[in-house]
């Protein structure tokens, strides 16, 4: 498989999400710079943290409209697998490919911290069967508070598309939700980083496995990581 | 007012005027340069005279601010200079592996130091204490950029922040406001441009109300080829302005905080600048990539204080040679800005690049892809001197060398302060020594104290983990932190230390324990001293008491960088830092970075299993001396600063190290402020990651084998060279053996236990304390301090 990772004016986890898939994961990875109009031959398309346009107007509301988003709206049109971390999830939800908003901390403020997350049983797109009941993941944002309207988040149960919940909610969420994928189940998006939690001195290594978790289904090859 | 000053003659005949430059573009500087214009730019009468004969003539409007910028005390150092010359700037021993020092401190805009294989880290603090304090959130923020900047232009990717903060006592209002602005403004900055800052002190004493300290560290790394120099060199070759166009904002910045803080500096608050993280990542891209491409760039320097004006004369006379700008090529914000203000803008986010002449278009191709400016604003020259023209017409030229090397040197009288005479005459023999509940509530009350308690409020506000390099994040003696070399990969440590309260009582001591404490906590985290950044945080040298402060200071911070052969690689020099209630308690800050030569030596200051004893390292403590327990429990700050002994704690230290590489230390935290208990008990405080731990840490301490006349300095004394390891029981009886073996006391104090409960034993004193009530105590003052209603 080969793994696009976007890169935006003001991306800064480009590096991170980069060596998650290179060197953890060790598939094959590159950089596309967001004024490309095509992602070339890549398999997955990731949409790294960081402040894309410095958030500014609204986190990820100023890159969906970069030239290369067409391109991933195309691409996610016809399955192509689009994993958002935290940044990228903001811009995938200001783009339309996944549901809902992520606005202010209830705190106002900023939470760097590593949070316990509960693992959901979501459908076949979704592998969690060995990521066991819970798992550990840094997050760093200032915008990480999920909304979504009653009909909406009634949706996103019913459809069970929500992947990950914080167990102690850091930031407001509606839900606790911290990750979900769309109804298709192709896109993915979450505000924790599986692209910190990949290394033996992280204060986990389950990055490695969630990000299987959503992967596994289209790339099984990734499996080889979970024992 | 035009017309007037228009009409006015703009010279005096009298100074000679044989080269005078034609009236300036903007008739409003043309005015004659009184004695009260130069008052107001902060310019001395025989300052103003050295200008006039250097010039050969009266300097016009323009060329008094470039003066009254470059010769301020925070471009020029012209009250410490003299003083820094003692400081060893090169390793003396043995470097072959890593270790040399690769461009020296004052050369560059930072120095640089060799990290072994090829490659080597940039680094530097540097202050930015009176925009904090008159604008806390973008003072902070524009101190984070800054440093940024200087790291980057070296040509090294910032890889990690730290910083250093002070602020008066917490129960204060103004502190609250301060504390809250300062750490948002940090972290908008850092964790928008993406390098995570991951360690920094805090002290919070009532000395700093008023005029907190906001210091900054970036480090970089780079291979040695990739070391860029901020010289201008090549007659002909380009000159670049990139990055974001130029406002009034910041203006003459240097020379505001050159000044004391007074109730009228909130009317400077113009000359705070205000900062673009977002602009600055682009920036720092652009020229990485921009310095990537070989041979493109000549030299290349950010425009920090002092702007245009700082980087095109230090370029220009570093390299030998003079440079000549025309500002209408300088992209600006607003229309109409005269020559002195564009000279004098400190707006953020800017750098002067020097071009291989020919090759412009690829340097203008590269800031295209970033949308950034980059405009050619003028050429290098073969005549020394500062050419600035605004339409076509000169309105500085200036000796450049004469700008940046010039700048008078003093000496100023030192004497020290009366307060500090006497306050080193205290002993504790009036104060009655504690029993059993003193003991309790002393811990209690220390642990949950501002300058002890845990700073997680602060520093999970800054992304601390991005790069994803973090391997020993805030809250440790030492951060540490993974550097990708390349394909191979190397740890470095990094620590911060400053006890202003020790540099008041024994300015010179003082010095010698923040390099120490320093270096111990690098000793404790397995890393080796590389070279120290320090940032010399002074009241107004114009008063005695301050410039015996001074001077005291640095030569205890040379001792030990000789002693320790530590060189020093750069700094930062923050005088004036007064507010109308005195000056601050001297602050030398000190950062030393380390290597650990392997992933395996990380060592950290908490335990997370029960079972391992605790080990004393140096011997009882037995001073009081400016400690925390008696400024907290006694409202005393008085006595002496604890005693130094270089020899004891390079014994010390090698011991830890060697005892670290050999793997029989569990977890290494070393005595300081809160003395020997506070010390146990943060060791019993493992990170909770995530979740509450499972194990709540308890530990059973009998320390009636230590001699002590009194059980409060034994306790709660801050005697240096001394740390407490945690070991497994296998090796305790080898270690003690080898700690006699080189001399050095050890003593085993306890046990770590599953109980949740710290049990304290000396002769007939017993007591204890829940850790959970201490931890929550350690945990929550500052959060508590800082909620705000309504808000989780």
């Amino acid at each position: 498989m080969k793994v696009a990772v976007l890169q935006f004016p003001g991306s800064n986890c480009d590096q991170d999400a980069f060596h998650l898939f290179a060197s953890g994961l060790k598939v094959n990875t590159k950089y596309v710079w967001h004024k490309e109009t095509s992602l070339g031959d890549a398999d997955l398309v990731v949409v790294p943290g960081g402040f894309s346009y410095g958030d500014y107007l609204r986190c990820g509301a100023i890159a969906r409209f970069s030239p290369v988003m067409k391109a991933v709206q195309a691409f996610s049109q016809q399955g192509g697998v689009v994993y958002g971390i935290c940044n990228g999830f903001q811009i995938l939800c200001e783009a339309g490919l996944l549901p809902g908003a992520l606005i202010r901390n209830s705190s106002l403020e900023y939470r760097c911290i590593t949070c316990a997350l509960k693992v959901e049983t979501s459908n076949a797109s979704f592998n969690p069967n060995f990521l066991g009941a819970s798992v550990k993941l840094p997050i760093g944002h200032g915008e990480g508070n999920f909304r979504i309207d009653e009909a909406g988040l009634a949706r996103l149960e019913a459809n069970k598309q929500v992947l990950l919940r914080y167990e102690n909610n850091p930031n407001g969420s509606l839900s606790d939700i911290a990750g979900i994928r769309s109804e298709a189940g192709n896109v993915f998006g979450m505000m924790p980083h599986p692209d910190r939690a990949f290394e033996r001195f992280h204060p986990s290594m389950d990055g490695l496995k969630v990000a299987t978790a959503v992967l596994a289904t289209k790339f099984p090859e990734l499996l080889k990581h979970t024992a | 007012m035009s017309k007037a000053a228009s009409q006015q003659s703009p010279r005096d005949p009298a100074l000679g005027v044989a080269a005078l430059l034609p009236p300036n573009p903007d008739p409003l500087l043309n005015q004659t340069i009184t004695p009260e214009l130069i008052r107001k730019h902060g310019l001395l009468p025989d300052e103003f005279e050295l200008i006039c004969k250097s010039l050969g003539r009266q300097p016009t409007l323009t060329e008094t601010g470039i003066f009254s910028v470059m010769w301020s005390e925070h471009c020029s150092y012209k009250n410490s200079r003299s003083l820094l010359k003692g400081f060893p700037t090169e390793k003396k021993g043995e470097t072959k592996d890593y270790g040399r020092v690769l461009v020296k401190a004052g050369e560059e805009n930072a120095g640089i130091i060799d990290v072994g294989d090829g490659w080597a880290v940039a680094f530097k603090i540097e202050s930015h204490n009176h925009p904090s304090a008159i604008e806390p959130f973008e003072g902070a923020a524009t101190g984070v950029g800054g440093i940024i900047r200087d790291i980057f232009t070296m040509g090294a990717r910032p890889v990690l922040l730290t910083n250093s903060l002070r602020f008066g006592e917490l129960s204060s209002p103004a502190t609250k406001r301060l504390l809250r602005g300062v750490v948002a403004g940090i972290a908008h900055y850092g964790n928008c441009v993406g390098v995570p800052t991951v360690g920094g002190d805090v002290y919070f004493d009532a000395s700093y109300e008023g005029n907190p300290l906001v210091n900054a560290l970036c480090l970089g790394v780079l291979r040695h080829d990739q070391i860029r120099l901020g010289k201008a060199t090549g007659v002909g070759n380009p000159v670049f302005y990139v990055g974001a166009a130029t406002g009034r904002d910041g203006l003459g910045g240097a020379a505001f905080a050159s000044r004391e803080l007074s109730e009228a500096s909130a009317a400077d608050r113009p000359a705070v600048q205000k900062g673009d993280p977002f602009m600055e990542k682009l920036l720092i891209e652009a020229c990485l990539e921009m310095m990537a491409v070989p041979g493109l760039v000549v030299g290349i320097q950010d425009m920090g204080a002092a702007g245009l004006t700082c980087s095109t004369c230090e370029t220009a006379s570093r390299g030998g040679a003079g440079i000549e700008i025309e500002l209408d090529q300088v992209p600006q914000r607003e229309t109409g800005m005269n020559s002195y203000e564009i000279m004098l803008s400190e707006s953020q986010e800017r750098m002067l690049v020097i071009v291989k002449k020919g090759r412009e278009k690829e340097i203008e191709a590269i800031f295209e892809k970033w949308d950034l400016h980059a405009s050619n604003v003028g050429t290098v020259t073969d005549t020394g001197r500062m050419v600035v023209k605004q339409h076509g017409i000169t309105v500085a030229d200036i000796p450049a060398n004469v700008l940046t090397d010039q700048a008078p040197l003093y000496k100023r009288e030192a004497k020290e302060g009366e307060w500090a005479i006497n306050a080193r005459k205290w002993t504790p023999a009036a104060l009655p020594d504690l029993d059993a509940k003193g003991v309790e509530a002393a811990l209690s009350a220390l642990i949950a104290s501002p300058t002890i308690s845990s700073k997680r409020w602060i520093y999970r506000q800054y992304d601390n983990m991005v790069q994803h390099g973090t391997a020993v994040g805030p809250g440790s003696d030492a951060a540490v932190v993974r550097l990708r070399l390349g394909d191979a990969e190397k740890f470095i440590a990094i620590s911060n230390d400053c006890n202003g309260r020790y540099c008041a009582l024994n300015p010179k001591r003082g010095a010698l324990i923040a390099m120490v404490e320093c270096l111990r906590n690098l000793a404790c985290s397995g890393a080796k001293a590389l070279a120290m950044t320090d940032n010399l945080n002074f009241g107004n040298p114009y008063k005695p008491e301050n410039f015996y402060q001074l001077s005291e200071c640095i030569q205890g911070l040379a001792e030990a960088c000789r002693f320790f052969d530590v060189p020093v690689v750069g700094g930062n020099v923050s005088l004036y830092n007064e507010s109308p209630a005195g000056s601050i308690d001297p602050t030398p800050t000190v950062s030393i970075v380390g290597l650990i030569e392997d992933e395996k030596h990380i060592t950290r200051q908490t335990v997370s299993t029960s079972g391992s004893r605790l080990i004393l390292l140096g011997g009882a403590p037995h001073e009081l001396g400016g400690s925390q327990y008696l400024g907290l429990c006694h409202g005393i700050k008085a006595g002496d600063a604890p005693e130094v002994d270089l020899n004891a704690e390079s014994l010390l230290q090698t011991f830890l190290l060697t005892q670290i590489k050999a793997g029989r230390v569990i977890a290494a935290h070393d005595i300081s402020e809160g003395g020997l208990m506070v010390t146990v008990t943060e060791m019993l405080f493992t990170p909770e990651v995530g979740a509450p731990n499972a194990l709540t840490l308890g530990a059973a301490l009998d320390l009636s084998s230590l001699s002590a006349s009194r059980l409060d300095a034994l306790l709660f004394g801050e005697s240096q060279a001394r740390a407490v390891i945690a070991v497994s029981s296998v090796v305790e009886k080898e270690l003690l053996s080898l700690a006699a073996s080189v001399g050095l006391p050890a003593t085993t104090i306890g046990e770590v236990n599953a109980s949740g409960v710290l049990s304290l034993a000396k002769g007939s004193i017993k007591t204890q304390w829940n850790v959970a009530a201490l931890r929550t105590g350690w945990e929550t003052t500052i959060e508590n301090a800082m909620r705000r209603p309504g808000l989780n």
